[in-house]
């Protein structure tokens, strides 16, 4: 009784920061909403016996990818988002695409509801670091490494792209040193 | 008394919508890339559900692919964006038509 009741205050909490994630306009607010519904994700995470992947969301998402967002933020500067003036119709494709996500959502989970209750091995120990780990580096091996390059590739092309595409002019002080010296060498001539 | 996986999926289902309907209605970069991020969560949460209803570790693996390509989606996005921007002088998506005519 008591895990439903939890699982209904995280699952609120995240729907509401999710609701004010698209509602507010200014992108600090936005981006501090994004955080209360990784956290709560994170809880819910918990619940399910998966400690390392909420351990992970914890670190990688609300840690990382949120702290680049809100740098990037208050790097920019930015205003507040301005009112939709043109692509109208962007409101009509939205609020259809909406609710037929919706209406799947409560399909599938009437679906679910009433399929026949397979026998549900519930096995604490899936989750665990050890089951993870174990399976990361002997089963899923090959994926991982693929993970590591791709995460290589986007660090080489996200230094690319922010560079400032104008060279600075190189001065070596090699240079600086032979023009003195022809000078010493002109002067003693 | 514990919730039922439909439950689990109702949850990452609404969370899914609200994270489509935003990526429709935001018009600045950045608040498209957060929407998109939600959705990421949303699929991330059906994975870890499935993963504990069906006893499998594979569904947690795969959420950790989904995060490792989320931290370079989260990079590459936003050099883009600041590229943009130091084009333009704003991200607003609408502004982004350089190609169009």
């Amino acid at each position: 009784m008591i895990s439903t009741a939890i699982f209904f205050l995280f699952a609120g909490l995240a729907i509401a920061s999710a609701i004010s994630l698209v509602y507010h306009k200014n992108p600090l607010y936005s981006a501090i909403s994004l955080v209360g519904v990784l956290i709560s994700l994170a809880c819910i995470y918990v619940m399910l016996a998966a400690p390392f992947i909420a351990a992970v969301q914890i670190l990688i998402y609300a840690g990382a990818i949120m702290v680049l967002v809100v740098f990037v933020i208050m790097l920019l500067n930015l205003d507040e988002d301005k009112p939709l003036n043109r692509l109208r119709y962007l409101y009509v494709v939205g609020g259809v695409l909406g609710i037929i996500l919706l209406a799947q959502t409560f399909f599938i989970y009437y679906a679910v509801m009433r399929a026949p209750k397979q026998a549900v091995n519930v096995d604490e120990t899936v989750g665990r670091t050890l089951s993870i780990g174990t399976a990361m580096f002997t089963e899923y091996l090959l994926p991982v490494e693929i993970v590591g390059i791709l995460l290589l590739m986007a660090i080489v092309g996200s230094v690319i792209l922010a560079r400032r595409f104008q060279q600075p002019k190189l001065e070596l002080v090699v240079d600086n040193e032979m023009e003195k010296r022809n000078e010493n060498d002109k002067a003693m001539i | 008394m514990e919730p039922s996986l439909a439950t689990y999926l109702a949850l990452s289902g609404i969370l899914f919508t609200i994270g489509t309907v935003g990526v429709i209605f935001k018009r600045n970069a950045l608040g498209m890339f957060m929407c998109i991020e939600l959705m990421l969560n949303a699929v991330n949460l059906t994975f870890v559900a499935f993963s504990r209803y069906y006893a499998d570790v594979t569904g947690q693996l795969f959420v950790f692919m989904v995060m490792s390509v989320a931290a370079a989606e989260a990079a590459v996005g936003l050099g883009i964006i600041i590229a943009f921007f130091r084009n333009r002088e704003s991200i607003d998506v609408d502004d982004a038509s350089i190609l169009k005519n």
